[in-house]
């Protein structure tokens, strides 16, 4: 009877267990055993402690690779909080009034989370061509035409207007969390405020973004998680090397060309892309971690 | 209720705008799929004067969309089958059974919940190789169905747990076995959180780029993401059959949506919004 149970147990966890730690468990952890070795293309050679690393900060053309694509994912971080964050988060404050068509409001805002970013990334190209692109017809048209501008060839604007569409994908997912989130603001706090001669302002900003901090957090988390694993969107519209000049380049494209090889440069290092997914790694870790804290705690505020 | 006109209007105003700067993109991408290139550069916002079917033909058939399709559907239903089959069989022993263990293993599969397998992908790649699984769609099926498997663990296992602890006893005293009261009597109970697995796994699936960029080189293997960049480096000038592969590519999600719109925002947003 235990044998038979224990082996019932084996055969209903085995195949997932198996599964999960052979594609992703032992992946992961060999990322980290990888960054201590010295490799030749993909065969791995002796054990050189945290040499890869050094060599990452501290040499060409390395260094500089990695300073200016970190610095790229946190202008994308900024950036995508400031106006994606902030716009969603006024839709959302409109929309839990119930206004006049709420519904396919809603359907109509979260669509663009449904495309895929090769398709958001292709049709933004196309959109944003110098000639034929119809960013720049339509500014013509619009006698704004001294503002058009090779959008992302210019190495000055490039970022941005990755940034911007990239919010055009986005920008209905944090309405959406958002809504959830003012919707469940109890009714009668709203309605106690009122009695007390609150004005609509004083209620949004004394109740609702006061109990609105749990969705808040989750949105700055998965804002951050997603500006540093950046990837589709700069590899589609901007290929594997970040033109024009790197000005596009971020961390997993960094990551992707030196552990890949890059077509221009041929350079591949297997030890050093390594080092940078831990570090990758390490700042995601410890961003979320430190993220799960605080919104535990002010889960504990609110009860 | 009791606000002033003025402030409905401009409320109004803000949502439609923005409505229309997410509409107008997507229905600009389906009007120049029936375009020539050349009236799509002299006139790009208008409907157009002949409308040329043709193009999703050249599309469908020339630039082998038939054939990225198929494959992604393959996968993306092979990957989900097996991210329903194994999340319930593990969900079913989690939820059920008491064991020493128990409480760690499921913490181990949830900690796949915040681990960005992205950053694994060398020795991913690797061991793919090793296993004779590069340029294969294995390579895919079993990462995607290894990276399914934290929140179906975790979204099954709640549900097993919730279902009465003397159904399996009963059934157990009646001499059923294992199998059959899993088979039989479990999971036809869990259908709606199997439902949720699906979608919740179903879009990122399908839309993933990265992990066939990685394992895919043979043209007639790549899904529909990576088919893509093939077919826009073929046909960088044909700009009539660029949209038109576009509209063809979007065309299955939105359809999707159109009919399920509330299952996909809960499903997508499901990790984010408590409740």
């Amino acid at each position: 009877m235990r044998t038979s149970r224990r082996m019932w147990l084996v055969f209903f966890l085995g195949p997932a267990t198996v599964v999960f730690a052979a594609f992703i468990t032992y992946p992961i952890l060999s990322a980290l055993a990888f960054s201590m070795y010295a490799w030749e293309g993909i065969g791995r050679r002796g054990f050189i402690g945290l040499a890869n690393f050094a060599r990452l900060f501290a040499t060409f053309p390395y260094s500089g690779l990695l300073v200016n694509a970190f610095w790229h994912n946190v202008l994308v971080f900024v950036v995508t909080m400031l106006i994606q964050n902030v716009t969603a988060l006024g839709l959302a404050v409109l929309l839990a009034r119930s206004p006049w068509g709420t519904r396919g409001y809603r359907v109509v805002f979260f669509l663009p989370v449904m495309l895929s970013l090769v398709i958001v990334g292709f049709l933004w190209a196309l959109f944003l061509n110098p000639i034929f692109g119809l960013v720049n017809k339509f500014l013509t048209l619009a006698h704004a035409g001294a503002l058009a501008r090779p959008w992302l060839g210019d190495a000055s604007t490039s970022l941005l207007t990755l940034i911007v569409v990239n919010a055009w994908r986005w920008l209905g997912f944090p309405t959406i969390v958002f809504l959830a989130g003012i919707n469940a603001v109890p009714e009668e706090y709203v309605e106690a405020a009122r009695i007390d001669g609150a004005g609509e302002w004083d209620v949004i900003r004394r109740i609702i973004f006061p109990l609105l901090a749990p969705a808040v957090t989750i949105i700055v988390l998965l804002t951050f998680i997603g500006s540093f694993n950046w990837f589709e969107l700069p590899y589609i519209m901007q290929g594997v090397s970040g033109a024009p000049n790197r000005a596009t380049d971020v961390l997993s494209l960094l990551f992707y060309r030196t552990a890949f090889g890059e077509v221009d440069t041929g350079l591949q290092d297997i030890g050093i892309g390594s080092a940078i997914a831990v570090l990758m790694f390490a700042l995601l870790l410890t961003v979320s971690a430190v993220g799960a804290v605080l919104l535990r705690r002010r889960e504990v505020e609110l009860a | 209720m009791n606000r002033p006109m003025s402030g409905r209007v401009a409320a109004q105003a803000v949502l439609l705008l923005n409505a229309f700067l997410v509409l107008a993109p997507m229905v600009i991408m389906g009007l120049s799929a029936f375009k020539s290139t050349r009236e799509i550069f002299q006139n790009p916002f208008g409907l157009p004067g002949v409308w040329r079917w043709e193009n999703f033909a050249r599309v469908w058939v020339e630039a082998k969309f038939a054939l990225y399709f198929r494959n992604s559907i393959l996968v993306t239903i092979a990957s989900i089958v097996i991210v329903m089959i194994l999340g319930a069989m593990a969900g079913y022993a989690l939820g059920r059974f008491r064991f020493g263990g128990n409480d760690l293993l499921y913490l181990y599969f949830l900690s796949g919940l915040m681990l960005p397998i992205r950053l694994g992908i060398i020795p991913l790649f690797i061991l793919m190789r090793n296993l004779h699984l590069l340029d294969t769609l294995w390579a895919l099926i079993l990462t995607y169905a290894a990276s399914g498997l934290p929140s179906a663990v975790f979204i099954l296992t709640g549900f097993f747990r919730t279902l009465p602890a003397d159904l399996d006893s009963a059934a157990r005293i009646d001499g059923a076995g294992e199998w059959l009261i899993f088979q039989r009597i479990m999971v036809p109970l869990v259908r709606p959180a199997l439902v949720i697995v699906a979608v919740y796994n179903l879009i990122p699936i399908w839309n993933d780029f990265f992990f066939p960029l990685v394992f895919i080189q043979t043209d007639r293997l790549k899904t529909l993401p990576l088919g893509m960049t093939t077919f826009f480096g073929q046909y960088s000038t044909d700009w009539g059959a660029l949209f038109a592969g576009l509209t063809l590519a979007a065309l299955p999600v939105v359809t999707l949506y159109a009919l399920l719109s509330q299952q996909f925002i809960r499903g997508l947003t499901a990790g984010a919004v408590k409740g």
